[in-house]
């Protein structure tokens, strides 16, 4: 492998954007026929490296090779002449056309009349060589994210990429289908494509890639390390630059009085079909409730009843409170903090600055509120004081909120949710996209929830944080609670049985019989 | 002609300084003008000449310079009208509309009359304040109403309240308060006008002729108004979040239908304020056609304006010397010509803060770039 010549030389390349050095003397190679992981947390300068590659961005000083030659990209246009093609993060793909007229849009051919059915044949062809499979003929709003990921390569293939970046590919896909895309990257490599491979998660990085470049703050702290070797702590140490403690401390605690109970609930989804089919809960506190299951089986809905974001059937008390039906204002002034599934289009507002984001719930009262105005010299204050209390990285409290990164905003959030004291804190996948270091972060601060009182319903679809985090684990699944177990004796398979749709009771009676079977009578 | 560089955009990645979309403003209005100027030069025109007559008849005296401060305020008020709403991502195209019924409703107090026509001065004028802000309101309420509750397109429903606000107040002037058949009430009593400069000319004789009246004072006042509700309270905050992200808005627990229906009666307001400032300083009646599309113009200056209340101010000014200037300019047509330039180069800046022009040479290494922002 290691003699195979280089596909992508980059070096020394330095990125300058005002006030930041993005990438600080950057080297590296890709050789034809790797999977080179390049990893690094969220700001690390992954994508702008990267961007710079596909023509994107230009670098500020610094050279790149493609097959050995100079080149100098104006355009995306460009690195795609030269063969890059770069799978984005966010999917650039039309909803209401088809998977072929994505593929072609854009293309110079076919000129005039479409003659889609020819074209579905040749996205088929391209389809069985990589081992890509989504109907040709489907609309891009009928496919799941998985498909349409797919459809993004099969855009890029049809270009004829032969250098591949992928922008952190994993982060929107379900445990199965990272298994396909695995597979899919190992055909593609096997049939001489090179890839880049975008990710801060470990595992994958392990699992996947041939070598690793490691970036920290702009800089390379590791540069075309072969993988053979390095363990998860090795790679996280050279990301954070200090040693990672992977399950976070939690602290044995009594849960105290009833803070959430949920009664009968039942919701519909977005698309009119129930969401929740009756169900119980019960969070105190002091304590974390962790909702495990398959994404889509009810966890967001359940978390908007509770916000007051969904109306539903069914009783919801806090603090002995009915919030069932209400508008979210009642929820908020009854202490309930909201961490959204949805960072970008629900918990924050991107051209806002973060000062006007830190104080979305607090600007009501005293003493952001003075009277019928907002003290901004306040607010400014506080939020300067919250982004250095919680590590947040941006030039200042004036910075847009879209122009931070997916684990800064996040800490904005918690800064904004946590900094309202609530007595109940509804966070969903809050640390979904993050990086080890602001996981880390986050977990902790979630802990630190706990210990002062606050009731925490966290819905996760890692199983391993719910079980680093919570105190009891409750499995959904199409909507119903199948079953709810401590954390302390939660046994795996048990879990995964019932995200997989049995009840709790019958998966012990089916032991307990098969148990008693086995016990010669 | 081979030029020695070549010419590219690129993605601002960074902030965009704050001086730089005051200087595209500031630059588009130049450029028009030279622009303007070439067109005039190719029909055989002098553009010297006719600029020097411009700005004479806009700024060159005393009283062209109140005649264009004249022509500037009901801009200002429909353009912070449309500046409230815009912000909030409400596009209220009925500023027109609400102008025409603030201008009834304040017509109403001395029309039916509601007050003894001898009552103070500030009693009536204050009167038509609050009715033409009331009218204006209740103008703005339906389509809020109908976006806020229903989600029925307010594009539509505000344009098409314009209409039906015209010819509600034709209905009104060619019939029961028709003066003698025209399509106009009779003149206002002297107490229903706002306070000119002129009425003091006994007192202070350059005062003479000068017809600049109290609403511009009412103008001013709102613009600040406008500024502290947008950029300084709870409301104007709750406005911002909402236009920014909705989602977001409703997730922080903002009531929004009622804030749809809040902000277009605000709007509605100062564009009835507008309406009232005119008839009540200048026309001195109800009358057809007492705008010439000042609530179109409000969309457009809240534009250029770049949603910014003291903006918007500066913007009006400057339309409304192109308004005056057109009445005084042959082919009167020049002052359009101008704005729809104006218009065309402010729209096409806007490619300047989202792009980096770079203007790179070639033939020599990369160091050799110019950065143009």
């Amino acid at each position: 492998m290691s003699e195979s010549p280089f596909a992508v030389e980059m070096n020394d390349v330095v990125i300058r954007f005002p006030g930041v050095l993005a990438n600080d003397h950057v080297n590296f190679t890709l050789r034809q026929g790797e999977i080179h992981a390049l990893l690094g947390e969220n700001g690390a300068g992954k994508s702008t490296l990267m961007n710079a590659l596909a023509g994107l961005y230009r670098p500020t000083s610094g050279t790149i090779k493609i097959k050995g030659e100079t080149v100098n990209f104006s355009s995306p246009k460009d690195a795609i002449a030269k063969g890059i093609g770069m799978v984005h993060q966010h999917f650039m793909l039309v909803p209401t056309q088809t998977v072929t007229e994505n593929i072609l849009l854009g293309l110079d051919q076919p000129r005039f009349f479409m003659r889609l059915k020819e074209y579905d044949q040749k996205v088929l062809a391209l389809q069985d060589q990589f081992g890509l499979r989504v109907d040709p003929t489907a609309k891009i709003w009928q496919l799941s994210v998985g498909e349409q990921q797919r459809v993004e390569i099969l855009k890029t293939l049809y270009r004829g990429a032969n250098i591949l970046i992928m922008d952190e590919p994993t982060a929107v896909l379900a445990p199965q289908e990272i298994d396909d895309l695995i597979e899919t990257m190992r055909s593609m490599v096997a049939q001489g494509k090179s890839i880049v491979f975008i990710s801060h998660k470990l595992q994958e990085v392990t699992a996947v890639a041939d070598r690793v470049t490691v970036l920290r703050k702009g800089k390379v702290t590791a540069e075309g390390v072969s993988i053979t070797g390095m363990t998860k702590r090795d790679l996280a140490q050279l990301m954070v630059g200090r040693d990672v403690v992977f399950s976070v401390a939690k602290k044995p605690q009594k849960p105290g009085d009833v803070v959430l109970s949920i009664r009968d609930v039942r919701a519909e989804n977005n698309k009119g079909v129930p969401a929740l089919r009756g169900v119980n809960l019960e969070v105190r506190q002091g304590e974390i409730l962790g909702i495990a299951g398959v994404s889509g089986n009810g966890q967001s809905e359940l978390a908007e009843v509770i916000t007051g974001m969904r109306p539903c059937q069914g009783s919801i008390l806090i603090n002995g409170e009915d919030v069932a039906n209400q508008p979210p204002i009642v929820s908020i002034r009854g202490g309930v903090a909201h961490v959204p599934e949805d960072r970008t289009h629900v918990g924050s507002a991107p051209n806002l600055s973060i000062t006007d984001n830190t104080i979305m719930k607090a600007y009501r009262e005293q003493p952001v509120a003075k009277g019928w105005s907002v003290d901004f010299t306040y607010a400014r204050e506080n939020a300067r004081n919250l982004k250095r209390a919680y590590e947040i990285l941006a030039p200042s409290v004036e910075t847009m909120a879209r122009k931070l990164s997916g684990g800064n905003l996040q800490k904005v959030i918690l800064a904004r949710e946590i900094s309202i004291e609530p007595r109940l804190m509804v966070a969903v996948q809050p640390t979904r996209g993050l990086d080890v270091g602001a996981i880390e972060a986050i977990q902790t601060l979630i802990l630190a929830q706990r210990e002062s009182g606050t009731a925490v319903l966290l819905v996760s679809e890692e199983l391993e944080e719910l079980l680093s985090l919570s105190d009891r684990i409750a499995v959904i699944y199409e909507g119903e609670i199948m079953g709810i177990v401590p954390n302390e004796n939660a046994d795996v398979e048990e879990l995964g049985l019932m995200m997989t749709g049995s009840h709790l009771e019958d998966i012990r009676k089916q032991k307990a019989a098969s148990d008693a079977g086995r016990v010669p009578s | 002609m081979k030029l020695p560089f070549t010419v590219m955009f690129e993605k601002r990645m960074d902030d965009v300084p704050k001086w730089l979309p005051a200087a595209t403003s500031i630059g588009s209005v130049v450029i028009a003008f030279i622009i303007s100027g070439i067109i005039l030069k190719l029909i055989g025109g002098q553009p010297m000449r006719v600029g020097k007559f411009f700005f004479e008849a806009t700024f060159g005296s005393w009283a062209a310079v109140s005649d264009t401060l004249v022509k500037a305020t009901p801009l200002i008020m429909v353009g912070l009208a449309c500046t409230i709403a815009f912000k909030m991502k409400l596009w209220n195209i009925g500023a027109e509309g609400q102008f025409y019924i603030g201008a009834f409703a304040a017509s109403l107090v001395v029309l039916i009359p509601m007050v003894p026509l001898d009552s103070p001065r500030f009693v009536i004028i204050g009167l038509m304040i609050i009715m033409g802000m009331i009218g204006g309101a209740a103008w703005g309420f339906i389509p809020g109403v109908l976006k806020g509750k229903f989600g029925v397109n307010e594009i539509i429903t505000t344009l098409m309240l314009n209409y039906i606000a015209i010819l509600w107040n034709n209905f009104w002037i060619f019939n029961k308060w028709s003066d003698a058949g025209f399509q106009m009430t009779p003149p206002f009593e002297k107490t229903a006008w706002l306070p000119r400069l002129a009425d003091y000319a006994r007192e202070y004789k350059a005062f003479s002729g000068i017809t600049l009246h109290l609403g511009v004072v009412i103008a001013l006042v709102a613009t600040v108004v406008v500024w502290w509700v947008l950029e300084r309270s709870r409301w104007g905050y709750e406005i911002k979040l909402t236009g920014d992200n909705k989602e977001a808005a409703r997730y922080a627990g903002i009531n929004i239908v009622r804030n749809i229906i809040l902000v277009m009666m605000f709007s509605g307001a100062l564009a009835g304020l507008a309406g009232m400032s005119e008839i009540s300083g200048v026309v001195h009646r109800l009358q057809e056609r007492i705008s010439p599309g000042y609530g179109f113009t409000g969309i457009i200056i809240a534009w250029l304006a770049k949603l910014n209340p003291f903006a918007v101010v500066l913007v009006s000014i400057l339309f409304g010397a192109l308004i005056v200037a057109g009445r005084e300019i042959q082919p009167s047509g020049l002052a359009q010509l101008l704005q729809g330039i104006i218009l065309f180069m402010v729209i096409s800046s806007d490619v300047l803060l989202r792009y980096k022009i770079r203007f790179i040479r070639l033939h020599s290494p990369a160091a050799g770039e110019v950065e143009v922002a």
